[in-house]
């Protein structure tokens, strides 16, 4: 079991005909079923064309209805991103990857508002993507670090998640999937919603929550976590040193009027029975050791 | 991305959000200029430098004759104007606004800004103008009104009316107020605005709801589509490093330590940041490469941080995911070559090839430290600051 995607996600690329949506369609192909996984691309412009054998349709709909996927990753460029997941919303599918970095906020918050009762999910924007080890990956990430296993990580940070698997690897712990959510201030799936799924995950015994400076998403996913979570939970927020006001790479990775600070997410987080770490250099060796 | 109050206030008149009439000067003359073409007998020169504060840094001064503009206008241009925001070393003034006084019957607040909570664009109104919003947010809560905007359906009438009452708009100038909160959104929208504030929003004598500030920060990801704003750019409210940095597709962000971090990802790069603090070290900047360290874009990173006089050392902390550790470690040499480097070079690499990737490092005959993980990076960086001391 696993969260989000699986061995049996069919999965088409919206974006397949640029160089980072080719680079890693490869990547995705070739990474375990990733052959059966990845069944179409998408762009308007170039219909019945194909790459690598992977058919290119002129729109999301057509790809669903020629090849039966229900989860699309994006690669679009920012200004014509949110159009894309608009698309992908409008085609019902299951789930919308969108990596794009640096799509406008008020393209988001448009796109957010369309998506209001409708059943897709959304990931992302500015994320690595999901794996679920040794079925799927679907995004950014490097497959070969990551092992099937018994731990959920969701995260902000991509290359944040990867130190966090690398860390698991090293104590001898695979991954059940681990959740980019990206580093966005208005996103799809935020913490609680991916915490809830791995609840409910069979294959999850325990989770790595990544969190970072910048709006409240950790603390209220920590708020529910102590009500509902049945799994234990490591957490760490990066961003201690971070100096208010400042932007810190990623564009929802801000304090602004003193909130968001990682020590008061921290301090929630503790309270609400979260195993904190504040050195991120162990969140795996205190996910081992918590684990049953 | 920042503007001045007066290049805001000429956005704001742009949506029709009434103003002050007033003119930018860069020089004493062109202030008192300033002040002749706008007539009248009372004048404000206020000094246009990004950083909030100005009027208790000394920075906003009323003057009553020209003599008076000419005095104030060199007192203010060239001064190092120090207030909460821009830090002990001040912000020097190379731009004044003079404006027409104002005839203030009552300050009030407006603002908007991009709720994360509720994913929407948020209006908030208060009766107490004039002061610091975070302030009267704090004390008293109940003071602030908050109205999220539908983005389908913008800023209506009976909200903006509502919104107006609220915060004691009399009826005779409400219509006036529900003009310029509907403005006020309409502005924000089209400009792809990240935050718009006007503090003092005022009341005058004869019933008009005028912005006797504005304070803008725009969305940097939707700049691509407003040249117009990017025009009203200006380099000099910016850090010189960080703004060398993003000519280079480089995240740079100076910090007061003494290490130096180079890192792949804006998580990675904070966390990084964390873990030297965790052991006792103090964070030079924050620096984020993106995904690909490049041997181009390491000199340049390397440049960037080595203008810092009080940098003891840097630490490279890359997760090479997709890029090869050999590849990363030959850029790091040569970057280091290129820029002489003579602090100590803390190196940390994972992902693929990752021997072959130490072997270069220690191959090249340069004084670099490999490290094992992120924590034994970050205790051998400190332990070099410490010993370059």
């Amino acid at each position: 079991m696993s969260i989000l995607v699986d061995k049996n996600t069919r999965v088409m690329t919206q974006g397949i005909t640029g160089k980072t949506g080719q680079f890693h369609t490869r990547a995705g192909r070739d990474y375990a079923n990733g052959r059966n996984c990845y069944v179409a691309g998408v762009n308007p412009r170039k219909a019945g064309e194909d790459f690598e054998g992977i058919p290119v349709y002129g729109s999301v709909k057509d790809a669903k209805k020629a090849t039966g996927a229900t989860v699309s990753v994006i690669y679009v460029p920012p200004p014509f991103a949110a159009a894309a997941i608009d698309e992908a919303v409008d085609a019902d599918l299951d789930l919308v990857i969108c990596i794009t970095e640096g799509i406008p906020v008020r393209d988001m918050i448009r796109t957010k508002y369309r998506m209001q009762g409708r059943r897709t999910l959304l990931v992302g924007p500015n994320c690595p993507g999901v794996i679920t080890p040794d079925e799927i990956k679907i995004g950014i990430m490097p497959g070969h670090i990551h092992r099937k296993g018994p731990v959920g990580v969701v995260s902000r940070s991509g290359t944040l998640t990867y130190e966090a698997v690398g860390q698991l690897m090293e104590v001898g712990l695979g991954q059940s999937s681990c959740v980019g959510i990206g580093g966005d201030p208005v996103n799809g799936l935020k913490h609680v919603d991916v915490l809830r799924m791995f609840n409910d995950d069979p294959q999850t015994e325990a989770v790595i929550m990544v969190g970072e400076i910048g709006g409240s998403d950790e603390e209220i996913a920590a708020r529910w976590a102590k009500d509902h979570m049945k799994k234990p939970i490591v957490g760490f927020i990066a961003g201690v040193t971070a100096p208010p006001g400042k932007r810190m790479g990623h564009a929802g990775a801000i304090v602004s009027g003193g909130k968001g600070t990682a020590q008061e997410k921290l301090a929630v987080m503790e309270e609400c029975g979260i195993n904190v770490t504040r050195n991120p250099a162990e969140m795996g060796r205190t996910l081992k050791s918590i684990l049953r | 991305m920042k503007i001045h109050e007066y290049q805001g206030k000429e956005v704001l008149r742009e949506y029709g959000v009434p103003t002050p009439r007033g003119f930018p000067a860069f020089s004493v003359d062109e202030a008192v200029a300033a002040a002749k073409k706008l007539g009248g007998k009372v004048w404000v020169v206020k000094a246009q430098i990004h950083a909030g504060g100005r009027g208790k840094g000394g920075g906003v001064k009323v003057a009553k004759s020209l003599e008076e503009v000419r005095q104030l206008s060199s007192k203010i241009l060239g001064m190092q104007l120090v207030t909460h925001q821009t830090g002990p070393a001040g912000q020097k003034v190379r731009r004044l606004l003079i404006e027409e006084g104002a005839d203030i019957k009552k300050e009030l607040y407006a603002g908007m800004v991009v709720d994360r909570g509720a994913q929407k664009v948020v209006l908030m109104a208060s009766s107490e103008g004039g002061m610091d919003i975070e302030e009267v947010a704090a004390k008293t809560p109940e003071k602030i009104h908050k109205l999220f905007i539908d983005p389908a359906q913008g800023l209506g009438d009976v909200d903006a009316d509502e919104i107006a009452a609220a915060i004691g708009i009399p009826d005779r100038s409400r219509a006036q107020g529900r003009a310029l909160f509907r403005a006020l959104y309409k502005c924000f929208d089209a400009t792809d605005a990240s935050l718009a504030e006007i503090n003092p929003l005022i009341l005058t004598g004869d019933g008009r709801v005028v912005a006797l500030d504005a304070k803008f920060n725009f969305d940097d990801n939707a700049l691509f589509r407003h040249p117009e704003i990017v025009a009203l750019r200006d380099l000099d409210e910016e850090d010189p490093a960080e703004v060398e940095a993003s000519r280079h597709e480089l995240n740079y962000i100076q910090l007061d330590g003494d290490i130096g971090c180079l890192v792949n990802g804006a998580g990675l790069a904070m966390a990084t940041m964390d873990i030297i603090k965790f052991y006792g070290g103090s964070p030079a900047n924050f620096l984020d490469v993106g995904g690909g360290a490049t041997t181009e874009k390491v000199t340049e990173a390397f440049k960037i941080m080595l203008r810092n006089r009080s940098l003891k050392a840097i630490l490279v902390n890359i997760f090479g995911g997709i890029m090869l550790c050999d590849v990363i470690a030959d850029g790091l040499v040569k970057a280091s070559k290129a820029v002489s480097l003579k602090v100590p070079l803390v190196v940390r690499l994972e992902g693929n090839r990752v021997e072959e990737g130490k072997k270069i490092l220690a191959d090249s005959g340069l004084p670099i430290i490999s490290a094992r993980n992120m924590a034994d990076a970050a205790q051998k960086a400190v332990a070099a600051a410490k010993a370059k001391k």
